[in-house]
């Protein structure tokens, strides 16, 4: 056939990463110098310049643009890009794990975990890092009883860890709606709830330099294991004929999108939509490979919710909780996708 | 990669296997060696697949073993068995829409490993299986927009890209059209000639005579019979595996069964 046993076709590929790339960078400088205090992009470019070396500012424009450049707007811009390529990535994983473009990543209970996990933070008068931990901790507790619950029947089949998962996902559910029972509904209750909406206004700084590099490691190693991931899409009988030790695979990438989707709902609380949306935009441009589909997926998912958190702080004088936007977002995206989606999940 | 000069076999012995208190397999015993080109008949329910499943790993039964190469079938690592048998399963629907290439790129996961991408010498490789199936046309096509037929010569590509010398096949025919069916049966006995073990379990017995060299049947988990075909597959042995009565009318080298009035 082709000359080039090369596959032919991977030039369209990479250029689509590179133009989301592009992307990227660019909605992370408009983004930086988006808000109250509108900071125009030739600004920008010097204080940049000025921030690394080149070309100099007069000393207090300088400190008035790395107030509110890299003080205020970048741990928020970060926290945004991060949680969107999280949620993304974690959901294009599990979707190849369970071998099913409309699962999510909360389908092993690992939202209802991390909800319960901060509203018992919440109510025990806790504070930003330690709300992080607790959620994060309950996140993974909660997919690690559905698992547990799976593990328990032999040769255990993806349905059975689905199961396990819904049970897991309704015992976490319930144990939130203790919580909130016993909470204080003057100020614990709104909390919870103003939580639970998923925003970026509120990011804690302390917890993010512990978070952000830990999610930062998490998708990149997940981004490097695309053809491992692409073996999970196989049966397991014909995994196993191929030489492929399915079952560890599928538990490695379970606990690594889990500890994901964990960390960003550490840091937003939840945010519904991206983790299913996402990938399916990138399998429509970059097709079902893994090594492709996952650094696409993070790519677009850090620019769509960073796009998403500046409406939410920008549209009003207020703050629309981030939750919101993404799911209407996501919900109008969604329709335009399912219209490519009736041919076979393209 | 695979090595020609050593002589690869594969040997159930004493294979035992129940689920629950059904059993299904007993005292299952043959082996497969190099230039053997198999036809597994046996009816519905004969265990069939349940001896595919064992004769890979994917199952282990309750006595009797699996030898590949004189040692058992669990003292080498998956990716050794991978590098040396290779299945075809039943053409199925992956949920995500890959490439026809892609599909058969996966038959050197034995070789390179998940680690890395496919080399050049992968793909030519690749190539060649695709040309080999004649679906070098779909290279570039979605699998899951093929017909059924197209799938499963792709999945045969697939297990020629793995270059194992034994080649396991569930009901391989089955969904093929007429043509492909013989230029299949074709395929496998040019296999077989040329040193590959071959395997298909098959509802038809005009498969057996046709294009194997060897003849195995299950019936009711148990071996009834391990031969060349001409002995094996008669008019009385479809009468008992089946429950039908045939006429057996002789065309030689041909034989044919046609329903008796």
């Amino acid at each position: 056939m082709n000359s080039n046993p090369k596959r032919p076709g991977l030039d369209h590929r990479e250029r689509w990463i590179w133009s989301s790339a592009a992307l990227l960078v660019i909605t992370t400088l408009l983004s930086l110098g988006l808000g109250r205090y509108a900071i125009p992009v030739t600004d920008l470019a010097h204080f940049l310049a000025a921030w690394v070396g080149f070309g100099d500012l007069p000393a207090d424009r300088f400190a008035l643009l790395h107030s509110v450049i890299i003080d205020t707007r970048l741990p928020r811009v970060l926290a945004a890009i991060l949680v969107g390529a999280g949620l993304s990535v974690s959901g294009a994983a599990y979707q190849a794990v369970f071998r099913n473009p409309l699962v999510s990543p909360g389908l092993l209970g690992v939202l209802s975990g991390c909800a319960f996990g901060a509203a018992c933070g919440i109510v025990l008068g806790l504070q930003g890092l330690w709300i992080t931990v607790l959620a994060s901790l309950a996140g993974l507790l909660a997919v690690g009883i559905g698992v547990g619950i799976a593990s328990l029947f032999p040769g255990a089949s993806i349905l059975i860890l689905v199961l396990g998962g819904i049970v897991s996902n309704a015992l976490f559910t319930s144990l939130l709606s203790i919580v909130k029972y016993l909470a204080d509904p003057q100020d614990q209750l709104p909390s919870i709830v103003y939580w639970m909406l998923g925003s970026l206004g509120a990011v804690d700084t302390e917890a993010l330099t512990w978070t952000a590099p830990l999610l930062m490691l998490a998708i990149v190693l997940m981004c490097l294991l695309g053809r491992a991931i692409d073996a999970l899409s196989l049966s397991d009988d014909e995994a196993h004929s191929l030489g492929v030790s399915v079952r560890r695979i599928r538990y490695g990438i379970i606990t690594l999108a889990t500890l994901i989707s964990a960390l960003t709902v550490s840091i937003a609380g939840m945010i519904g939509w991206v983790g299913l949306l996402i990938p399916h935009l990138a399998r429509l441009l970059v097709g079902p490979r893994n090594a492709a589909l996952v650094p696409m997926s993070a790519l677009l998912g850090g620019s769509f919710l960073l796009a998403a958190d500046d409406l939410a702080r920008t549209l009003t004088s207020g703050e629309i909780p981030l939750g919101i936007i993404t799911e209407l977002l996501g919900a109008i995206a969604f329709v335009l996708v399912l219209n490519r989606v009736r041919r076979g999940w393209l | 990669m695979s090595d020609a000069t050593t002589d690869t076999t594969l040997r159930a012995q004493g294979l035992h296997y129940q689920l629950g208190a059904r059993t299904i397999l007993e005292e299952v015993s043959f082996d497969v060696r190099p230039g053997d080109c198999i036809a597994l008949l046996g009816a519905n329910g004969a265990g069939k697949s349940t001896l595919l499943k064992i004769l890979l790993g994917l199952l282990q039964p309750q006595a009797g073993q699996v030898r590949l190469n004189g040692r058992d079938l669990h003292e080498h690592s998956r990716q050794q068995v991978a590098r040396q048998l290779a299945y075809v399963p039943q053409s199925h629907t992956p949920s995500f829409p890959f490439s026809v290439e892609q599909i058969v790129a996966q038959g050197r996961l034995p070789i390179s490993g998940l680690g890395r991408a496919p080399s050049r010498e992968d793909w030519q490789v690749v190539n060649q299986a695709l040309a080999d199936m004649q679906v070098e046309h779909l290279a570039g096509r979605v699998y899951t927009e093929l017909s059924g037929g197209e799938r499963q010569r792709v999945l045969i590509a697939r297990a020629l890209a793995q270059q194992t010398r034994l080649i396991l096949l569930d009901e391989p025919i089955t969904g093929l059209d007429y043509g492909h069916q013989l230029r299949l049966l074709k395929h496998l006995q040019h296999l077989a000639a040329q040193g590959y073990g071959i395997l298909a379990t098959t509802h038809r017995p005009e498969h057996a005579l046709e294009s194997a060299n060897r003849a195995l049947v299950l019936h009711q988990g148990r071996l009834l019979a391990d031969g060349t075909p001409h002995e094996v597959v008669t008019a009385e042995l479809i009468a008992r595996l089946y429950q039908v009565e045939v006429r057996q009318i002789e065309c030689s080298p041909y034989r044919f069964f046609v329903p008796s009035e």
